[in-house]
């Protein structure tokens, strides 16, 4: 099978699944069936891809020419191979995980959110694989309207809320300025293309550059910038494996990766260096660092908490691209991989406690440890993740970050990399230690000192929050071949 | 031999129609001569079209009297462009118009509503065909009085108040139109088109042709329901039959934009009015108003056929706003918006019609989950929404890529702003009707309905595909319209 069958096949195979779950919806087991099938089907199609892209190859496909030089047209480099794998295979652990979750949880309309979850996972490919800047806009607004319907998934006054805030900030600001930066982009530069180097510079200079950086960056608002960053907790309505998937992988991974693209194909690093706008692009990630950690640190609930983590550690990526480095934006594009990893990990315990005791506010988990061993011990192998020790992946996507800052000689950076790595401690560690270290509530309310009985949530959602908490600790020592993967992205 | 005389043919053969509806007497009959009327018209505005993409301007002396004493009809790229569009949604809806007729017209009056159809497509098919100026106001009345008719034939009482206002509104419009051509007569002594053209300049500094530009410019503008002058059009899109509703949505204020572009870029084309006679300002102040103002009241409309006549008059911004820019982008995003436009809101009332004929009401309450009850009808409104919108891959974006592009050409960028803002604006209107209709549940014990037959099926879903085809392809498209623009400024496309 040719190289283009693949790509087009990987946007194929999730729609075609589609469809068939939607044929499938009166018979349960069947449409699960469905769902694994595609989901397995894309991992093998992207990673097929692979060796390839690795070998230096590009495979492209240009679907339809739309205007004349204005083509729909895919492309595969590095950094969207990477993103790619990460999301089709996180698609198969989170179907699985789904599975024991909807059930376990008695959620209604279930064949609608394994359709909308399919189409979801069907558009990331699409932006993993564009290769201009309209096609990757046109798949960021598909995964934007099909991931509506899961948030509001409940379809309460609040799910609909949400709902609106959601589409209200991701519809509004790719509008407003995502898109005036593209048509920007096409009347000066004449072309959409991801070229490496980029296609501004030298054809537009001075504060236009600025202007445009700012459009791209506050445009893409799934990267959660502050200001914009409000959809991302209110998308926590969802049920979990959305959470967990979509809001801590594809969906917000999509906003990082696209900021990524832009920065390295449409500005080209060369062109962003030395330039003050990106600095305080910087300065606006580096605020949003710290405040998303401050915020998650007094929400209670686990959800929201882990949101306004996501909120936090999206803005590493986005420092790293503003700090328009090699190192800076290498650990940028591993940290997409390394977050996933560690963040689906603490979406899925979340999710598993949510299951197993119905409890969903920390204060409520004490000696959750006790009761749920597996789940709060991937739980704890998550955090390590996210703060960055070793023996977890999360350390060298740090590392790289900080190394970026500290190569420009940016020491308030590095310090903002440090800070929030304590305060991912503060926030993330109390779990853990309620769980394992307080003694568990009994019904009514008091503290007790006997053992409980272990009571996980069902076997998927365990087995699928293992394996995710094993992959943390396998991409540490896998970290060089990622970056090696990586580094041809830069042109060097 | 057929192929020269298609010009005439193009007016004559839907003229003819009207009284054969009339003799006929009968639904049936007359329904039948309507469709092959309009299929023919359609076939010959196509063969036009070809004609002109190959050989340049056709010129057809009517009666074989030599313009400019006899009446010229005159097909260039915009001319041909502006017949395929009228054309192709009248051999649309016409297949349509049989089982909606039948629900909304009373049966003995269904031969007079087809004939009126005849009429108005004749009028419009003039329209763009002349290249004459009175007879231009002659088929305008032609199409008016015949939609008046049309309009006053909706079920509810109401329409009769609406089809008098529409008749006042229109009526003065025409006398407006009818004085500025009287004022040019005056200073010129010729009433053609491409006469007018080579004596006005040597006249342009006179106040005569100041006052008969503003009288043409009121009386079309009235015509095209431009803000502030659209207070006829709510009511009588509301009101109408469904059929006529998306019938003259989709043509009756595209010809009369066409006949603006007519006066500014040909009668006027020896002269640049945009910079002399500040026409610019005029509208393109009068087209950002619009397009703020019709998508506000449409964000706050219950009757989902008044919501969308308002963004009809926002989207009727977009155009005017593409032939203020006066370049070549510019003006053949107004070009390309009519086309897309028609496409679209067509789509949309027709959509919109099937919804009425199950359901006998257009009202955002009465719509909760009819997404699950009329899932085909839904899904191709919620596509035309999608254009409307401007979604990438739906003609919509295509439209204002280009209009936004031609801004920027020219350096105007807060003009894109203001552009991607209203689009913000459409994002509000059409997302509560899919939210209604796919996210609420069914009401209970709501009687079941049934989709909508395939003869209203059909044709909408040639519409909404039609959406999706020239939004992803839209190079055929862009480049007729890019073509036409240059013809009109008179430079290589």
């Amino acid at each position: 099978m040719s190289a283009e069958t693949t790509i087009l096949l990987s946007m194929a195979v999730p729609l075609g699944g589609a469809g068939l779950i939607a044929v499938c919806g009166s018979r349960p087991n069947l449409r699960e069936t469905v769902t694994l099938v595609s989901a397995a089907t894309l991992f093998a199609l992207v990673a097929s891809l692979l060796p390839e892209v690795a070998a230096g190859g590009r495979p492209a496909v240009t679907v339809v020419e739309m205007m004349p030089g204005l083509a729909i047209a895919l492309e595969v480099e590095p950094l969207g191979a990477l993103f790619a794998a990460v999301a089709s295979f996180l698609w198969i652990v989170t179907s699985v995980y789904s599975i024991g979750y909807m059930r376990g949880h008695g959620e209604h309309n279930q064949t609608r959110f394994y359709v909308c979850f399919a189409v979801a996972l069907a558009s990331t490919m699409g932006i993993a694989f564009s290769a201009n800047m309209l096609t990757l806009f046109i798949f960021y607004e598909s995964l934007t309207l099909s991931t509506y319907p899961l948030v509001t998934h409940a379809g309460t006054p609040e799910a609909m809320r949400a709902g609106r805030v959601y589409l209200g900030l991701l519809l509004g600001t790719s509008i407003a300025f995502q898109l005036l930066a593209i048509l920007w982009t096409w009347n000066a530069a004449g072309t959409l293309d991801f070229t490496p180097g980029g296609i501004l510079a030298g054809r537009v200079e001075g504060p236009v550059v600025g202007i445009l950086l700012f459009l791209y960056v506050f445009g893409i608002g799934k990267v959660a910038l502050m200001p914009f960053h409000r959809w991302l907790p209110a998308a926590m309505v969802a049920p979990t494996p959305v959470s967990a998937l979509l809001h801590a992988v594809a969906v917000v991974k999509a906003g990082v990766f696209t900021v990524l693209k832009v920065t390295i194909y449409i500005f080209g690093l060369d062109l962003l260096d030395g330039l003050d706008f990106n600095q305080w692009l910087a300065y606006v990630a580096a605020t949003t660092v710290i405040i998303a950690s401050l915020v998650a640190l007094r929400m209670d609930n686990l959800k929201l908490r882990l949101a306004y983590s996501t909120v936090s550690q999206l803005s590493y990526i986005v420092l790293g691209a503003m700090l328009a480095n090699s190192w800076s934006v290498l650990g940028g594009g591993m940290h997409i991989a390394m977050h996933a990893f560690g963040k689906i990990t603490l979406f899925f315990c979340a999710g598993a406690i949510m299951v197993a005791t119905h409890k969903t506010e920390v204060s409520q988990m004490r000696g959750i440890g006790r009761t749920m061993p597996v789940t709060t011990f991937a739980f704890f192998i998550g955090s390590l993740s996210l703060i960055g020790l070793p023996p977890m992946g999360g350390m060298w996507s740090k590392w790289y970050l900080a190394l970026g800052a500290a190569s420009t000689e940016q020491v308030v950076f590095v310090a903002v990399f440090m800070i929030s790595s304590l305060l991912n401690i503060a926030y993330l560690m109390p779990v853990v230690v309620r769980g394992f270290f307080f003694a568990p509530e009994s019904t009514d309310g008091s503290v007790t000192g006997g053992d409980a009985p272990i009571r996980e949530a069902p076997l998927p959602c365990v087995g699928a929050l293992s394996l995710t908490a094993l992959g943390c600790v396998v991409l540490f020592f896998y970290a060089d071949r990622i970056l090696a993967f990586l580094q041809p992205m830069l042109g060097k | 031999m057929i192929a020269e005389h298609l010009p005439a043919l193009q007016v004559v053969i839907p003229l003819m129609a009207a009284p054969l509806c009339i003799l006929l007497h009968r639904a049936s009959g007359a329904w039948f001569v309507s469709l092959v009327a309009s299929w023919c018209s359609f076939a010959v505005a196509v063969a036009l079209l070809g004609q002109v993409q190959a050989g340049g301007p056709i010129s057809y002396p009517l009666g074989d009297w030599a313009p400019p004493w006899g009446i010229e009809y005159r097909v260039d790229m915009v001319s041909a462009f502006v017949l395929v569009i009228v054309s192709t949604i009248g051999a649309v809806v016409i297949p349509y118009a049989r089982a909606s007729v039948e629900r909304e017209v009373p049966s003995d009056r269904a031969y007079l509503f087809y004939c009126m159809y005849c009429l108005c497509l004749t009028g419009m098919l003039g329209i763009a065909i002349t290249g004459d100026a009175f007879n231009l106001f002659v088929f305008l009345e032609i199409a008016s009085l015949s939609s008046y008719v049309l309009v006053s034939m909706g079920a509810d009482r109401r329409a009769l108040m609406a089809a008098y206002r529409y008749l006042i509104m229109g009526t003065i419009g025409a006398t407006f139109y009818i004085i500025g051509v009287g004022l040019l007569y005056m200073m010129t002594g010729t009433l053609n088109m491409a006469d007018l053209a080579e004596r006005l300049p040597a006249v342009a500094e006179t106040r005569t042709i100041l006052t008969a530009l503003a009288f043409l410019t009121v009386g079309i503008s009235l015509k095209l329901a431009l803000f502030p002058l659209h207070l006829w059009l709510p009511n009588a899109y509301a009101f109408a039959p469904s059929v006529v509703t998306a019938f003259l949505a989709a043509t009756a204020t595209k010809v009369a934009v066409y006949a603006l572009i007519r006066i500014y870029f040909t009668i006027f084309g020896g002269i640049d009015v945009f910079e002399t006679m500040a026409v610019r300002e005029v509208l393109m102040g009068l087209a950002i108003v619009a397009m703020f103002a019709g998508s506000l009241v449409a964000v706050y409309q219950n009757n989902v056929k008044r919501m969308l006549a308002y963004s009809s008059i926002a989207q009727i911004g977009y155009m005017v706003l593409g032939i203020s820019i006066a370049s070549v982008t510019g003006l053949s995003g107004g070009i390309i918006h009519l086309f897309n436009h028609a496409l679209m809101k067509g789509a949309l009332f027709l959509a919109l019609g099937c919804v009425v004929l199950r359901l006998g009401s257009a009202h955002v309450r009465d719509l909760d989950g009819i997404g699950r009850r009329m899932p085909l009808t839904m899904a191709a409104f919620v596509l035309g929404g999608l254009s409307l919108i401007g979604v990438p891959l739906t003609v919509g974006f295509v439209s204002k890529w280009t209009l936004i592009q031609a801004a920027l050409e020219r350096g105007w960028w807060p003009l894109a702003v203001i552009i991607l803002l209203t689009s913000l604006l459409a994002v509000i209107y059409v997302w509560r009707i899919v939210e209604v209709s796919y996210f609420r549940p069914v009401p209970e014990g709501a009687a079941d309905i049934a989709e909508a037959p395939a003869s209203m099926l059909v044709p909408l879903w040639v519409l909404a595909g039609a959406c999706v085809y020239f939004g992803a392809r839209a190079e055929q498209t862009v480049t007729i319209a890019r073509a036409a623009a240059a013809t009109l400024l008179g430079v290589s496309p």
